[in-house]
């Protein structure tokens, strides 16, 4: 077993890093196109409805799988040729924004009128409600659901192994096939997947008692 | 250029592999209902290690990616001696799957029912199972439906990920038509027009599950 680590370590560490680096580039510009997404709709055009609306219901509404093969093996078609991590973390970066946006949605709806009436009335400008008042409160209440997406999106980076980046689920199916060993490969996973995953979910914590804490105190 | 007659010619063939979608969905959803009852049950003992087990079983199975449950699916339960069909396994995964998330749903759902009515129901002589059969599972599934179909509607999406134990739904199918048609674009966008339409009417069907059931 140390021989197989040994003998795998190198190809396992690069996993863990391409899993970690899609991710996290994957949720920073899901979450950044989410965000524009949900500015357009709500402050742009009327007309930009529709389209968006379109968008978010077609990208919920089909697998991430199928979604990355349309971009991978679909791309080329139309003059977008990727390779597989670019094209898997803009594939991350779609589906993330979809949900993101909607996540955003929801928090904006709960920010409560009388804090932006009362903006208004003391001479705020527009731009300034916004920057000021709407979007923080809004990651306030939006942050747990955030949080939440995030983990999911880890989930979905061992399905970027489908179009063959070579992510730590691609590296352990490597090893397994070479190696005929399942147990070590499929335990190295699981262990990775639970740390990472805690290690989000504290990170989360960690920032919703930043955002927070001052509704804490008061109450 | 975007050729729509190869949509049109193959369009019969993906729309039929839409029944292994739909198979595996559907039971996958049923075993998590049943199974996420029990394991609700479990997380709601008086019997401490119940809840722990419960608390683990579901901590894992939303932990762990469902392409590598499948995986372990596929690959380790032949190496302990059990040989089932790659879609029993699929249908078993998916629904193991499943059952951790209804769980939370229906521990969710019952912690909205009115406990006097649990207490009512004991105390006019009905055994624990019936109380669970009879007066609160059939609350909690109508006030957990929302929730329900929208795990129905991940399960359809997360269906799409077996085909790497190799069987051939809507996924499975329009891989083995791109490679044949050198057509990757339009074949997998006719399936994920495929997949939206079954969301569509799953969400629509819950919609008006929903009224109805409405009191």
């Amino acid at each position: 077993m140390l021989e197989t680590l040994h003998r795998y370590g190198p190809d396992l560490l690069t996993g863990f890093g391409l899993t970690i680096f899609s991710w996290l580039l994957g949720t920073a510009f899901g979450f950044v196109l989410g965000f524009l997404i949900e500015i357009a709709r709500r402050f742009g055009p009327r007309a930009l409805g529709y389209p968006i609306r379109a968008y978010v219901e077609f990208i919920r509404g089909t697998p991430f799988l199928v979604q990355l093969f349309v971009l991978y093996y679909g791309g080329p078609l139309i003059g977008l040729r990727l390779d597989a991590l670019p094209a898997g973390i803009l594939g991350l970066t779609i589906y993330g924004s979809a949900y993101f946006t909607e996540i955003l949605r929801a928090g904006f709806d709960a920010v409560p009128l009388g804090q932006i009436e009362a903006a208004r009335a003391i001479g705020f400008r527009n731009s300034t409600i916004v920057s000021r008042i709407m979007v923080p409160v809004m990651m306030v209440s939006a942050l747990p659901a955030l949080v939440n997406f995030a983990i999911i999106l880890t989930k979905e980076t061992v399905i970027l192994s489908m179009i063959t980046v070579p992510e730590i689920m691609f590296q352990t199916q490597t090893m397994m096939s070479e190696t005929f060993a399942f147990v070590t490969p499929i335990l190295i996973l699981a262990l990775f997947f639970w740390g990472f995953v805690e290690a989000i979910s504290r990170i989360g914590r960690r920032l919703e008692r930043r955002f927070t804490h001052y509704l804490i105190d008061r109450s | 250029m975007f050729s729509f007659q190869t949509i049109i010619d193959n369009l019969p063939v993906l729309i039929g592999s839409a029944r292994y979608t739909l198979l595996i969905s559907v039971l996958g959803c049923l075993e998590g209902l049943i199974l996420g009852a029990v394991i609700c049950a479990a997380a709601l003992s008086h019997k401490i290690w119940l809840r722990r087990a419960a608390a683990l079983y579901v901590s894992f199975f939303r932990g762990v990616p469902l392409l590598i449950q499948l995986l372990v699916a596929y690959y380790l339960l032949p190496v302990i001696g059990l040989n089932v069909p790659a879609l029993v396994a699929a249908v078993l995964t998916v629904g193991f799957c499943a059952a951790a998330y209804l769980s939370e749903v229906l521990r969710g759902s019952l912690n909205a029912i009115p406990k006097g009515q649990a207490e009512a129901a004991a105390a006019i002589g009905m055994v624990p199972l019936d109380v669970w059969v009879r007066i609160l599972l059939p609350q909690a599934l109508k006030i957990g439906l929302p929730a329900i179909v929208n795990e129905l509607i991940l399960l359809v999406k997360a269906s799409s990920l077996v085909t790497v134990v190799g069987i051939v739904e809507i996924t499975r199918m329009s891989q083995s038509i791109a490679a044949a048609t050198f057509r990757p674009l339009e074949i997998y966008l006719a399936a994920a027009f495929i997949y939206l339409a079954i969301n569509l009417v799953i969400a629509q069907v819950g919609r008006v599950l929903e009224r109805r059931l409405a009191v």
